[in-house]
């Protein structure tokens, strides 16, 4: 007879700084965990792009290769490439251990706010503020993208890749889902500028950070509000905005300073945390602990629940 | 005895090598392979090269040709997919034969010290005490041996010198300030004859010090380590043996060797130098090992003695100060000397002196003094009337004021002719065969011919001065020389204009293509080719006026391109077409949406779906099978459009008119369900569905908009006003009013063409439309149509006639008069019924005629009503799209609905014309 499954542990919210990066590549405009969590990329504005391991501290490497500011980064499912997006409106395709850039994809009208891999690598996606988001090609040499996706009337800032679904916010208020298996595209109309968007782990919903310092949680399928949460404040940057690892809270980034969880479900305020004085710029979530990233100004601090006691640190 | 001999003898001799094997008996004496045929071979069994590639050589593959003896044979092919990461990056290495990278290739692989690790040879101090003492020494050279067993590393003092900013080559200690350093003379400068004596040297160099500005420090000389090395040997002082660097490297050709010099320090020097600028290898070169005892010279034989290498002015040492550059001012010690003093300073070339006499001073203008009333603009100076008295005159004006006016008669000698000249000079005509056709005209013909030459020669005479008096500038004489002034104004600008967006010849291919390869050729500069690229099939005359035509039109391209072009992106839909595409889905409302969202009803009313087609790469790159595997559209599915129809700038659903065959047959279907022996024209009239949602927008648009602004009837509101009051309350047609007012009011089949609705329309969010999917069907609607234009006149017409009749806003009425041309374009006979029957045909065509006839004969009063029941319903429907569904209901549409099912039961299946005669 087997035993019956343990009770899932309570989700824990990260609540205590482990751990500060001195990036020291000026701002950094975003921090993003690899596909494992185990590393992270910090995107800064002297044009630089670094590999950190966020739990030992370390530098491991810089990228360089960018003519101006790297707004977003992402990893490849099997750590080999990192794709880039910067104000040189120029999408990039690293090489993880040479550092070399392998592609330059140019297109984009502006600047690029946004990349995301696709579960193989094989496709960039990237949104810019030339209101299309471009489906780079990896696998051939081909310039020009695979299809542009033009149909928003302001700049996107955000897009996020699920396995057949493509999710982009836009600054023209709207959420739109392409959705490839199905051959539609659905647009939710918000009203206030998207800055940041995202599925659920579970990918049956979906949330979107907007400009009236609102987050709200939507449904996938019929675009139903399930929730909606307040108290930040985000009224003119591009703020990050993520789900915990198991999907009981959300977090968003705010202007004061304060990175704010709220209870999924009850749409409570269940935390804010002090990072910094500045505006949070970015925010990344490890997939699979209760570990946060926050890019504040210049440094990168990582946050960890209460219970963890960080190994091989002195105090 | 002899083999005792020849024992003793073996014994004696010293034998080297292996012996070569005894001969077998009967074995023929081998051949001795032949000089050419000794080769050698590497590895592979290719000749051996002794340069790679990038040396000088060349070996590739099998014999220069293939990889293998068995041919090419082609690396096995290795899927990218998982071995994506190793993907491996060529390296010069790559390109590179064996022979390359070998010992004496350019990038060996043997293990050799790196320039890191390289024992101290730029040291150049100690190496040169190492020379010293090499030369000293009682066997020269064997210092030469101390490189090998050298320390590889600088020392700690001279990475700590270099670190506090010591460089090779200078000395140690303070920067001194006024006494310059001064480097030893350049070596390469051979002395013949007498060296000066070093006393005269220092003279001069006190005298470069008044040269020497105040702020400049030097760093201080460079001390050589003295030499303590003790006398060990019988040697007389002084000697140093034979100079070994200079017998066994080959450059002692190009120095005395004297065995005796003054000072060891200098020859150190010089030999220090001397190595540092040959930088050569130590090893044995080319000549023999050694000098022989007996050999007289041993001076490079091969060397030859220029003249450059002797002085050829007798002159000063230089001072070769290497502070300076070739700038430097070598001759400053003569200044003194008069008439050099601004003579050329700098280092004069091997070869050439200074001229002793200068050349006369170049003579300076001074510029003219302008006159007290000069004004610096220029005028245009009175052109005088040609004629015989005054050519004179104007020939001289023309060329006071720098343009020549071509005219023909006035042309310069070479245009000509030799007949012309000749009368001119007056010479008398050449006897001889006359090739002219007037020697075989009578003498009256050519009298008269000659006559008429003159008059006509004179008339364009006279006209061409009245054409050139007033502008001149403008008229070009002819065709050659407007090229030619053309060509001075645009040659320059043309350089950078493209000339593929321009095309101001677009009508006609022909002539754009003439005109392409005519500003191509502007662009080069040809000017004779330009009349290459005209029509050779035209007149001179065409040809002139296409060419001005062809650089007005280069001109123009040329401003307005380097002005504005940065300034405008080019048009999105190309100007020519009146089609243009727009996506098939629109959006719904916006303001319903943000109603909807500040009532957080997020969902079905913020929602929109579209039909969208991934491109099929992206559907395999994500693994997903292609939704539309048939279908070559990417993106939203666009729809050709009038460019100028309002649909495309409202924000109304409008289900497909053309797209997918499945819509329409459900269309039919639907159809068919209400009126199976209806035409499926109606098919087409999907759009028209939208229009109705298109037309209360405008409506409640106009009404918003609405002032006191007076405003001229326009026809095509009122349909729309009375069209879309079909919520009006139905009563029973009156045919015989009907046919009366058959002249003055809209026929029904315009309402129902463009306001007719299907049951199908697709669900949307709006209550607007939700209204309106209630509307009947429309064969009732005509029923309401006629009964408006009957019933509510005399009822409430006149009371808001004085407001309504003033309240229309031209937002209204300009779109919805393009709405009716779409309706005529829609209904036009033009489009072939699918199922029409020839009555059905034959109510068309009175329906073109009743339009007509309306549009013509429509009195004011009649509009007035109209337009003042639209704006009573456009009150209406208003309240109805402010959430009072229901008060609306109660009013009307319950009246509606019950005269609906009335006429639904009747009127299924009557064609529209049986209606129409009820």
């Amino acid at each position: 007879m087997a035993f019956p499954r343990p009770r899932p542990a309570r989700p824990e919210l990260p609540r205590q700084r482990v751990r500060t990066l001195q990036c020291g590549q000026g701002a950094v405009r975003a921090a993003r965990f690899n596909a494992d969590g185990n590393y992270c990329l910090t995107c800064g504005s002297d044009k630089t792009l670094k590999l950190w391991n966020p739990h030992k501290g370390t530098a491991l490497r810089t990228y360089q290769g960018h003519g101006y500011e790297v707004l977003d980064a992402a990893g490849s499912f099997d750590n080999s490439q990192i794709c880039s997006g910067g104000a040189d409106k120029a999408v990039a395709l690293w090489d993880v251990t040479t550092g070399q850039v392998v592609r330059k994809y140019r297109g984009h009208a502006g600047k690029v706010n946004c990349v995301q891999f696709n579960e193989e690598a094989t496709v960039i996606m990237s949104g810019s503020i030339d209101s299309t988001v471009r489906c780079w090609d990896c696998r051939s040499r081909r310039p020009d993208p695979i299809q542009v996706l033009d149909e928003a009337k302001d700049g996107i800032s955000s897009v996020k890749l699920s396995a057949h679904e493509i999710l982009t916010g836009s600054v023209d208020g709207r959420v739109r889902r392409y959705d490839l298996r199905m051959g539609q595209l659905c647009s939710d109309y918000i009203g206030s500028p998207i800055t940041s968007v995202c599925f659920s782990k579970d990918g049956q919903c979906v949330l979107a950070a907007s400009l009236d310092s609102t987050l709200r949680l939507l449904d996938k399928d019929t675009g139903e509000l399930l929730g909606e949460y307040t108290g930040h404040r985000s009224t003119t940057y591009r703020l990050d905005c993520v789900l915990n690892e198991q999907d009981t809270h959300v977090g968003c980034a705010s202007e004061d300073g304060h990175v704010y969880f709220w209870d999924l479900v009850e749409g409570s305020l269940a935390l804010s945390l002090p990072v910094g004085q500045g505006v949070v710029q970015s925010l990344a979530f490890h997939p699979r602990l209760p570990c946060l990233l926050v890019a504040t100004q210049g440094q990168v601090t990582l946050w960890r629940e209460d219970t963890f006691q960080p190994e091989g640190d002195p105090n | 005895a002899a083999v005792e001999s020849s024992d003793s003898e073996e014994e004696d001799l010293v034998s080297y090598g292996s012996a070569l094997q005894p001969l077998q008996e009967g074995e023929r004496i081998k051949k001795p392979v032949p000089l050419q045929e000794q080769t050698v071979k590497d590895a592979k069994g290719r000749y051996q090269r002794f340069h790679g590639a990038f040396t000088g050589g060349f070996s590739a593959g099998y014999f220069n040709t293939v990889g293998t003896k068995e041919g090419w044979t082609p690396s096995a092919f290795v899927s990218s997919r998982q071995k994506r990461a190793g993907r491996t990056i060529l390296g010069p290495e790559d390109f590179m034969d064996e022979e390359d990278l070998s010992e004496f290739g350019i990038a060996p692989k043997d293990i050799t010290t790196t320039d890191d690790f390289a024992s101290k040879t730029k040291d150049r101090i100690k190496e040169k005490a190492r020379q010293i003492a090499g030369v000293v020494a009682p066997i020269p050279g064997t210092t030469a041996f101390d490189d090998l067993i050298g320390p590889s590393k600088i020392t700690v003092g001279v990475d700590l010198l270099r670190k506090m900013g010591w460089k090779e080559g200078q000395g140690i200690g303070p920067r001194v300030k006024r006494k310059p350093y001064r480097q030893k003379p350049d070596p390469t400068v051979k002395i013949y004859g007498c060296a000066l004596p070093p006393g005269l040297s220092e003279d001069s160099e006190d005298e470069e010090d008044e040269y020497q500005p105040e702020n400049v420090t030097f760093a201080p000389k460079d001390v050589m380590p003295v030499d303590l090395t003790p006398k060990e040997n019988v040697h007389g002082l002084g000697y140093k043996g034979l100079d070994p660097s200079q017998a066994l490297f080959g450059v002692s050709g190009r120095e005395h060797l004297n065995l005796f010099t003054g000072g060891s320090e200098e020859t150190s020097n010089l030999l220090g130098d001397l190595r540092h600028s040959k930088a050569r290898k130590l090893g044995i070169t080319g000549q023999a090992f050694g000098v022989g005892a007996l050999e007289e010279e041993d001076d490079d034989i091969y060397a030859t003695d220029t003249l450059s290498k002797y002085d050829t002015v007798l002159k000063d040492e230089e001072p070769g100060d290497g502070l300076y550059g070739w700038t430097a001012p070598k001759q400053y010690k003569s200044e003194k000397r008069p008439e050099r003093e601004f003579k050329y300073i700098g280092k004069i070339l091997d070869g050439f002196s200074l001229a002793s006499k200068s050349s006369a001073p170049i003579k300076i203008y001074p510029p003219p003094i302008l006159p007290r009333n000069y004004r610096p603009v220029h005028y245009f100076r009175p052109v005088i009337i040609a004629g015989n008295e005054n050519c004179q005159l104007q020939k001289a004006l023309e060329e006071s004021t720098g343009k020549l006016e071509s005219d023909p008669t006035q042309q310069s000698r070479h245009a000509l002719n030799a007949a012309q000249r000749r009368e001119q000079l007056g010479e008398t005509e050449l006897k001889g065969p006359t090739p002219s056709i007037l020697e075989y005209l009578s003498e009256k013909d050519r009298e008269r011919l000659k006559e008429v030459k003159q008059a006509s020669e004179k008339q364009i005479k006279a006209k061409i001065v009245s054409q050139q008096s007033p502008n001149s500038r403008f008229q070009p004489a002819s065709p050659e020389d407007a090229a030619h002034k053309w060509q001075m104004l645009l040659g320059r600008q043309l350089a950078n204009a493209g000339s593929s967006d321009f095309k101001p010849f677009a009508k006609d291919p022909e002539k754009q293509k003439r005109y392409e390869n005519f500003v191509k050729s502007l662009k080069q500069g040809e000017k004779d080719t330009l009349e290459r690229f005209l029509d050779p099939n035209m007149t001179e005359w065409e040809r002139g006026r296409e060419q001005e035509e062809f650089f007005r039109a280069a001109m123009f391209y040329r401003s307005s391109n380097s002005t504005l072009s940065s300034r405008f992106t080019r048009a999105k839909y190309e100007d020519d077409v009146d089609k243009v595409e727009v996506p098939r889905d629109q959006e719904n409302d916006v303001n319903d949406k943000e109603t909807a969202v500040k009532m957080k009803m997020f969902g079905k009313l913020t929602r929109d779906k579209f039909e969208w087609h991934p491109d099929k790469l992206l559907c395999k790159r994500f693994n997903v099978r292609d939704p539309y595997p048939d279908s070559s559209v990417v993106g939203l599915p666009k729809v050709k459009r009038d460019k100028y129809s309002v649909f495309n700038f409202l924000t109304v659903p409008e289900p497909t008119t053309s797209v997918t065959q499945a819509t329409n047959e459900k269309i039919q279907e639907s159809y068919s369900l209400n009126k199976p022996k209806k035409s499926s024209r109606w098919d087409i009239s999907d759009k028209e569905k939208e229009k109705k949602d298109s037309i209360s927008e405008l409506i409640s648009l106009a009404r918003s908009k609405a002032d006191v602004q007076q405003q001229p009837p326009v026809p095509a509101t009122e349909e729309c006003g009375t069209g879309t009051s079909e919520t009006l309350p139905t009563v029973v047609i009156d045919e015989d009013k009907n046919q009366g007012e058959e002249s003055g009011r809209p026929p029904m089949d315009l309402f129902k063409a463009i306001f007719v609705s299907s049951s199908d329309e697709k669900s949307s969010s709006s209550e607007e439309e939700s209204d309106e999917e209630q509307q009947p069907t429309t064969s009732e609607r005509e029923s309401e149509t006629t009964k408006q234009v009957d019933v509510p006149d005399s009822s409430s017409s006149n009371v808001q006639e004085s407001v309504t009749a003033t309240t229309d806003s031209g937002i209204s009425s300009l779109p919805t008069s393009k709405q009716e041309l779409d309706a005529t374009e829609e209904f036009g006979p033009k489009l072939p019924p699918a199922f029409s029957s020839g009555r059905f045909c034959k109510h068309l065509d009175r329906k073109e005629k009743h339009r007509k006839i309306r549009e013509r004969h429509k009195t004011k009063k009649e509009r007035k009503r109209k337009k003042e029941k639209k704006k009573k319903h456009k009150k209406q429907k208003n309240k109805g799209k402010h959430k009072n569904k229901k008060s609306e209901k109660d009013s009307s549409s319950d009246t509606t609905n019950s005269s609906d099912s009335h006429s639904d039961m009747d009127t299924t299946g009557l064609s529209p014309k049986e209606l129409l005669r009820r």
